[in-house]
């Protein structure tokens, strides 16, 4: 497990240079995503007609365009384009007229609560539930929870949202349907935390986020712990006395929690990208919402933003992900594309 | 007559008549695609003929509620649509969209990924390269953002004609990298085998070697993957057209009928919603296990 102080630094380079490389990678994904951006604004429909009254006049849009930049060579519009991005100003939004990056704000906090929220209930269920059904691989219980996550894989997620409301909300009437309840501010974040209506809203929506998560977290840990528990240091430590309970949890549990972590790294992006799905089915007011509504008002500044922001976070799970992975896991020290992307 | 009885004696078929719920989850797939295939003349009513709705049947709960009627065995919607009805007409369109995704995306990432292990080098390196960037983020946003963009960039006049096109190459867009990659693999084994070499020998063109000597040999793990892929292709179709950017409400899907359905939750007309809901879940987790098994029959290191 300890490196020689050699290996150790001669893996350090080795670090750098993959470090690098990632960098490099995830700031052409950036670009590539930010020009499909640009595309949207410049080639679809005619950006002067969308923000000049219909009676301006030739002069008018001549003037238009030379204001906005359009008259200057494709590239110099593309790295203007960039260096707005960068700094977060994405124009104005055409439905709500409103600055983009200020209703991508004011969005965030919703999501993000939902997120971390949905995000919690798939670790603390999900890695009990996973362990239970490694431990017992057949009691009657393990067969029911395989049984039931084998549904919850193929539930869509609007449907469960849709089966929620439909139990909790309509015909049980004790759980709020939509919205976020009653927010306070807390330092220009508006969080559903400190009230308990708040709280309430909260809970339909992210079990429907969180349950496919907490379905696949709890599969991979059970076939994580089947795998760790035929292993000889674990044979060995029940040979030395130690208690079930310094096995399963000490040893057992703990080797399997790598690719858990890992796993959960890059599913963090699969729930915000889901998360549009189940703000759409609970109307919650975060930022998946204003994307759905975007598109379907074809509010393109929104799009561009929402698309630029959505990559962003993407290249950074995926670079905090690999960086976990190289360091945890020595086997991948090897360039991973020489041995065959995988 | 022979061909049949090779196949009842051999592995698979005794695989197959081994697992009761294999049978059960063919038999549902099989009544499920027969439905929708045949809705014209299967299903009761016919939801889009205008003649036939009548407004005052509209909202009519299932037949063994208190208010329900006989002929419309599981309700009818705010038009007086029959429920079961629109269910196998809808059916129908996602199967053919899923169908017609998963093939579109098989096409591609076949092509990508024989040329890709084929001729190797640079080309390689950036097809792969594209693959692993896309792996990254989750397909069904990738076809959400194909939709939305193409939906933005065509006119709005010809947004019902297109939009099932439109869904169709989105979602098969999102789903081409495990093809490809799948190939991709198989192909770097078969490409030094002495049968490749010999057809270059004769100076066969390396269209030709990829396409009729390499791809019958790369293809099995193809039609397992594609089998699982139709269920999840049918789940994105629903979403989009849950959301709203999917097929046009004229053609309604699936997904459609549950978002048409979901305005009259609130009012307690859940079967609008719940059945159509109820027999895309059937469907998909029909297809789901059926796709396992195949996986596994066909996957000798397994048994």
């Amino acid at each position: 497990m300890h490196p020689r102080p050699f290996a150790r630094r001669e893996g350090g380079a080795l670090m750098i240079a993959f470090v690098i490389r990632r960098l490099v990678q995830g700031v052409l994904v950036m670009l590539v995503v930010g020009f499909i951006a640009f595309s949207l604004f410049n080639f679809v429909g005619d950006p002067v007609a969308l923000m000049l009254p219909p009676e301006a006049t030739q002069a008018d849009r001549q003037a238009m365009r030379e204001n906005l930049g359009l008259d200057r060579p494709f590239y110099v519009q593309f790295a203007t384009f960039v260096t707005n991005a960068v700094q977060g100003n994405f124009g104005i939004s055409l439905r709500l007229g409103r600055p983009v990056s200020a209703l991508l704000v004011e969005r965030m906090p919703a999501t993000l609560e939902l997120a971390f929220i949905a995000a919690s209930l798939a670790l603390l269920v999900g890695i009990p539930l996973g362990v239970y059904t490694g431990l017992h691989r057949n009691s009657w219980l393990s067969r029911l929870f395989l049984a039931g996550s084998l549904i919850g894989v193929s539930l869509p997620t609007f449907l469960i949202g849709i089966f929620l409301i439909l139990i909790f909300a309509v015909w049980l009437g004790v759980l709020p349907s939509f919205g976020r309840g009653d927010t306070t501010m807390v330092g220009g974040w508006s969080t559903g935390f400190l009230t308990a209506s708040g709280l309430k809203a909260l809970i339909l929506p992210s079990i429907t986020l969180g349950l496919f998560q907490l379905t696949l977290i709890m599969r991979l840990v059970r076939s994580e712990m089947l795998e760790v528990l035929r292993t000889d240091y674990i044979k060995f430590a029940r040979a030395r006395g130690l208690t079930s309970r310094a096995v399963n949890f000490g040893h057992a549990l703990k080797n399997t929690l790598v690719p858990v972590i890992t796993i959960t790294g890059l599913q963090l992006g699969a729930i915000i990208a889901f998360a549009i799905i189940t703000e759409t089915v609970f109307q919650w007011p975060g930022m998946g919402l204003l994307f759905i509504q975007a598109v379907q008002f074809a509010d393109i500044p929104v799009m561009a933003a929402y698309l630029c922001l959505i990559g962003f976070i993407f290249v950074i799970i995926n670079l905090v992900v690999d960086m976990l992975y190289y360091l945890v896991d020595p086997r991948l020290r090897v360039d991973r594309t020489a041995v065959g992307g995988h | 007559m022979d061909a049949v009885r090779r196949f009842l004696d051999g592995d698979i078929f005794h695989s197959f008549s081994r697992s009761p719920l294999t049978i059960v989850a063919f038999v549902v797939t099989v009544v499920c695609v027969l439905s929708a295939v045949f809705a014209g003349w299967v299903a009761p009513h016919n939801p889009f003929d205008l003649k036939t709705l009548n407004l005052l049947d509209a909202f009519t709960p299932p037949a063994w509620t208190e208010r329900g009627n006989p002929a419309y065995f599981l309700g009818t919607d705010d038009q007086g649509r029959d429920v079961l009805s629109a269910i196998m007409y809808g059916s129908r369109v996602s199967l053919m969209v899923g169908f017609l995704a998963v093939m579109l995306s098989m096409v591609l990432g076949i092509a990508l990924g024989l040329v890709s292990g084929y001729v190797g080098g640079k080309v390689d390196a950036f097809i792969m390269r594209v693959a692993d960037v896309q792996l990254s983020f989750p397909a069904i946003l990738i076809a959400l953002l194909i939709d939305g963009v193409a939906r933005v960039a065509l006119p709005k006049d010809s947004h019902d004609t297109l939009a099932l096109y439109v869904l169709v190459l989105a979602i098969a867009a999102s789903g081409w990298v495990q093809y490809a990659r799948t190939v991709r693999g198989s192909t770097l084994v078969e490409r030094n085998k002495e049968y490749v070499q010999a057809a270059r020998v004769i100076g066969r063109h390396p269209v030709a070697i990829m396409f009729s000597h390499v791809l019958p040999n790369v293809l099995g793990p193809v039609l397992v993957l594609a089998t699982l892929h139709i269920a999840t292709a049918i789940i994105t179709e629903a979403t989009l057209s849950f959301l709203g950017v999917g097929v046009p409400p004229t053609q309604p899907s699936l997904g459609t009928l549950i978002r048409i359905g979901n305005d009259f939750l609130f009012s307690g007309e859940w079967w609008i919603t719940v059945f159509p809901g109820a027999w895309l879940v059937i469907m998909v987790l029909a297809m789901n296990l059926l796709g396992d098994w195949l996986r596994d029959a066909l996957n000798p290191k397994l048994r």
